[in-house]
């Protein structure tokens, strides 16, 4: 047509439609890598009965300080007993413990955040003052204080108790990241609506507040799961967490290893990566995940 | 016009932005000129490519998403798309240099003025320290600040939005340049701010020779200040000429009814806004044709064909197929036929809201010293009373930090009020706790400005509209609920299915929408709209004023209607309230207060509004308004508007007036009248 609208010749690939999961990966890739790990960490927890080629308990007194061979992966310890099968099952301790003490000690925070800046003023301020109180605990003495009053309290294999001690000094700092994101959308004009509508105190935080945090929530949730994760080793390896014989990773480093580790290097070796591993995976999947669902971060 | 007299020539120019959801061609085939020492406006809504045209003379646009695919800009015979990275750099800053739109943020924070403005000179014109003070000091008072020496050293937030305004002006002339562009560089202003700031820009392009390319959505300004008009729409510029054709002659039908479709203060109040219907196209996936067919009211078959931007008449561009018929005024001219505003009736008997003697101070700690702080109020709203009787329109206008908005919300009981009392119907509601206010709050609902953060982002559309229906248990059950979300969407012109949709997915102008079935949704009889229009393009702005007048006729609702936007005032409300820093300066029937305003502030206010008319507006003398507001933290003595005002004298200073009824039914607060 005469003299309309000249159109450039250049042409584009049609846009694939990708999934969320594909973007993820390709925004991502170190965050990709990462969540494969906790995968494979998770799968290896779950079915630890079928993986792991031995029982972890099983001590067999010919296989003593075994060097890794085709017969123990990695070897075994003081007692023979496999260390490839005790850290798919201390996986299971690790990640049991740390989901629990994250999700709780989220949670609450979460919840004291939110709650601590909705009603703001006094409250606020008495909130805020009880956490900076928590907070300027070093985390592990926080933790030791907290073993030391409650005991232990087995419940389905697992020290509720330990989970509690985890989760404690957790909260006090989500609740002031939760606050401070909470407190700007306190300030959103859909607050006031809500505020207008005559909607109660409850119903305005869960059901308007709470979602609106949600991303810094999920972000620190998996953040804390590594915390949790190298707090229950620490403790376990002071003789506070997980007690022998279960299979953990912190408990691994300790005892026998620390006698052995010269003969046997493999001993600590490997626990100690199973730790590293699993504390940086987290990380990076948390790092990933904010910079993902980060707004300034999106094409 | 001799070609050597070209400054800026774009020719062709098409920008693309690479997205994850497809590629978005944000403008095509843009072309114009711009000469020495002339002012050209770029006028359009948002999204129409206006911005990112003129971003991309800059080599500015954000990569790698965005990327000029075809064009030439020449500047001065030079095709700035071919610069290097570094030769660009140079040209920045000294030839060309841009204003944007958000004084607040455009300058650094962390760094006094001073510096700011003596940087361009360091770097482009390698002045030395001395030299660059000296410059600095010209600039700033020819920028018209006061005590340029002093003010060089200080910080930002030492300075009014307007005053940042003229420092990033001062910026901008801070080597010469010979072309400015200006990012809508006054919609962040008060009324009587933005007069200033224009006429300081009009006037220093003259002065210095300097272009001017202004983009703004606001068609007063444009009247008033552009010799030349290029109209954008949907990426394209569909109309082009000098500012005289483009108002008194417009020729393409959305230049048309952008005209139309604004209130206007110099015309009869009329009982409709006329209105572009509609939304306009998606430039992922623009429409074949013409882009406008889908909205225009002369659509025709033909209108299935791309149009070509091409002369009416001599330096008169217009990219409709019709056009030549609408020049021989076959179609276009039957306009609509207006019924003119309806004679307000008075409405007597009960007053469904009254308030009394309104007082609001917020306590702030102001610190004085590191470890010093003084305790003071910001006296919000001081002494604020009216009434609104079932059915009417009260408007409240001021400008920002007059206490509008804080008005709303004590009525909203959002903020408790210090002193006074608010009846509605007949019940004080001031001083009730949260349970006693539950019945209460359902009749005074509300509508807030900001359609993008007025939704929660987390629920649907139809859980937003549902909620109040549940918690009310205005309907049964779910189901019921359901129903009722799907007529209330019906009734505020949206579909019944937009209901799964998320806030997001929607456009500004129907999120508004969704506000409104919000508040409707509880069945009130009082909203208070909260600058309900103000973030809204102009052509959807009057599809929403005409959806609260109906709703208003059919359900019989009462509004208390805050606003900045003069015209836009007058047109919906039945009385009008004026605010200067939290007292009522005057209030009466709108059509009286436009017609013959008695307070100083109130005739400021209506002569700095622009009007969208050259001739009426080159025609009017510049009388802006001098001076800023002052501050709320320390308002002046006696009457808080004698700092600015032209018939202050000794008494004002001393004595707050009294608002007092002057004529029947209109009040005012002046000593002076």
């Amino acid at each position: 047509m005469a003299g309309a609208v000249s159109q450039p010749n250049v042409t584009y690939a049609a846009p694939k439609r990708r999934s969320a999961l594909a973007m993820f990966c390709l925004a991502q890739p170190l965050g990709a890598v990462s969540g494969v790990a906790i995968l494979i960490m998770l799968f290896g927890g779950v079915f630890a009965d079928f993986v792991a080629p031995y029982d972890p308990l099983t001590i067999d007194f010919g296989a003593m300080l075994a060097p890794p061979s085709w017969e123990h992966w990695m070897g075994t310890d003081a007692f023979g007993r496999d260390i490839f099968s005790r850290v798919i099952y201390g996986a299971r301790t690790a990640l049991t413990i740390g989901f629990f003490a994250s999700l709780f000690g989220c949670v609450s925070g979460a919840m004291i955040g939110v709650a601590s800046a909705y009603f703001g003023g006094r409250v606020d301020m008495v909130v805020q003052r009880f956490i900076d109180v928590m907070l300027s605990f070093p985390i592990i003495v926080l933790a030791l204080v907290v073993v030391a009053m409650l005991g232990r309290n087995l419940l389905g294999g697992i020290d509720i108790n330990l989970v509690f001690a985890i989760a404690i000094p957790i909260v006090p700092k989500v609740a002031r990241v939760v606050r401070s994101a909470a407190l700007s959308i306190r300030e959103m004009p859909y607050i006031d609506a809500a505020r207008a509508a005559g909607f109660g105190h409850m119903r305005i935080i869960l059901r308007h507040m709470v979602p609106n945090v949600a991303a810094p929530f999920l972000i620190m949730f998996t953040a804390f799961i590594a915390q949790a994760i190298l707090l229950e080793a620490s403790l376990s390896f002071l003789g506070l967490g997980v007690t022998e014989p279960t299979p953990a990773w912190g408990l691994m480093l300790s005892g026998n290893a620390s006698d052995f580790y010269r003969e046997a290097p493999w001993m600590i070796l490997f626990p100690g990566l199973a730790i590293s591993v699993a504390v940086f995976a987290f990380n990076l999947f948390g790092d990933s995940l904010r910079d993902w669902l980060d707004p300034k971060f999106k094409v | 016009m001799s070609d050597s007299n070209v400054l800026l020539s774009v020719e062709d120019l098409h920008v693309h932005f690479v997205t994850s959801r497809g590629v978005v061609r944000a403008v095509e085939g843009v072309s114009y000129q711009v000469r020495r020492g002339e002012v050209l406006a770029i006028v359009g809504e948002s999204g129409c490519g206006k911005s990112v045209s003129s971003l991309a003379i800059m080599r500015l646009l954000a990569k790698p998403a965005g990327r000029v695919v075809h064009g030439k800009i020449m500047f001065e015979g030079v095709n700035l798309l071919d610069l290097t990275d570094e030769e660009m750099r140079e040209r920045r800053g000294r030839d060309i240099s841009m204003i944007f739109q958000e004084p607040m943020t455009s300058l650094n924070p962390v760094l006094p003025i001073g510096l700011q403005i003596m940087e361009p000179l360091f770097i482009h014109l390698k002045m030395t320290e001395e030299q660059a003070r000296a410059r600095a000091v010209e600039l700033l008072s020819l920028v018209g600040i006061t005590d340029p020496e002093r003010r060089l050293d200080q910080y930002p937030h030492q300075f009014s939005g307007g005053m940042r305004q003229r420092v990033m002006i001062a910026i901008g002339l801070a080597c010469n340049p010979k072309l400015i562009i200006a990012d809508e560089p006054t919609t962040a202003l008060d009324v009587t701010i933005q007069a200033q700031i224009l006429e300081l820009m009009k006037e220093l392009s003259r002065k210095l020779n300097i272009a001017l390319v202004i983009i703004t959505h606001n068609l007063g300004v444009v009247a008033r200040y552009a010799d030349r008009v290029n109209v954008m729409y949907a990426a394209r510029v569909v109309e082009k000429g000098t500012a005289d054709d483009v108002f008194l002659r417009p020729r393409h039908p959305y230049a048309m009814g952008l005209m139309r479709s604004v209130p206007r203060l110099d015309r009869p109040r009329g009982a409709k806004l006329e209105t572009i219907e509609g939304l306009p196209p998606n430039l992922l996936d623009p429409p074949k044709g013409c882009r406008f067919a889908a909205r225009c009211q002369f659509r025709a078959d033909i209108c299935a064909q791309d149009p070509a931007l091409e002369e009416i008449e001599p330096g008169h561009l217009s990219a409709c197929l019709r056009a030549k018929e609408i020049a021989a005024g076959e179609i276009g001219r039957e306009q609509t036929v207006i019924e003119a505003g309806g004679k307000r009736e008075g409405r007597a008997g009960e007053k469904l809201l009254s308030v009394t003697g309104l007082k609001k101070f917020f306590e702030v700690t102001r610190k004085t010293g590191t470890f010093s702080s003084v305790k003071s109020e910001v006296r919000a709203v001081n002494d604020v009373s009216f009434d609104i009787s079932p059915g009417e329109t009260l408007g409240l206008v001021g400008e920002s930090g007059c206490g509008k908005t804080t008005v709303g919300r004590l009525i909203l009981r959002l903020e408790t009020p210090t002193e006074g009392a608010i009846k509605f119907k007949g019940q004080d509601i001031s001083k009730l706790g949260a349970a006693e206010l539950r019945p209460i709050r359902r009749k005074i609902q509300v509508i807030f400005q900001d359609p993008y953060s007025s939704l929660n982002p987390r629920m649907t559309i139809g859980q937003i509209i549902a909620e109040p229906l549940l918690v009310y248990k205005i309907v049964p059950d779910a189901a019921a609920a359901k129903k009722r979300v799907a007529e209330l969407l019906e009734a505020v012109g949206l579909f019944a299915y937009m209901a799964e949709r998320y806030p997001h997915e929607m456009s500004g102008g129907q999120r508004q929408r969704v506000g409104i079935a919000r508040a409707l949704a509880m069945e009130p009889e009082c909203i208070v709209c909260d600058e309900p229009v103000s973030a809204l393009d102009v052509s959807i702005q009057g599809q929403i004023i005409n959806l609260l007048e109906n709703l208003q006729k059919r359900l019989g609702l009462t509004y208390l209607f805050i606003a900045h936007d003069l015209a836009v005032v007058r047109h919906i409300s039945d009385r009008v309230a004026v605010m200067y820093l939290g007292r009522m300066m005057e209030l009466a029937d709108g059509d009286a207060l436009y017609a013959e305003p008695l307070h100083p502030y109130t005739k400021a206010l209506l002569d700095a509004a622009p009007i969208p008319d050259p001739s009426i507006e080159k025609s009017r003398a510049a009388r802006t308004l001098g001076g800023e507001i002052p501050s709320p933290l320390r308002p002046p003595s006696g009457c808080v508007f004698h700092t600015r005002c032209l018939l202050a004298d000794d008494a004002c200073k001393a004595t707050i007036p009294e608002i007092r009824e002057v004529k029947p039914g209109h009040l005012v607060a002046c000593l002076k009248v």
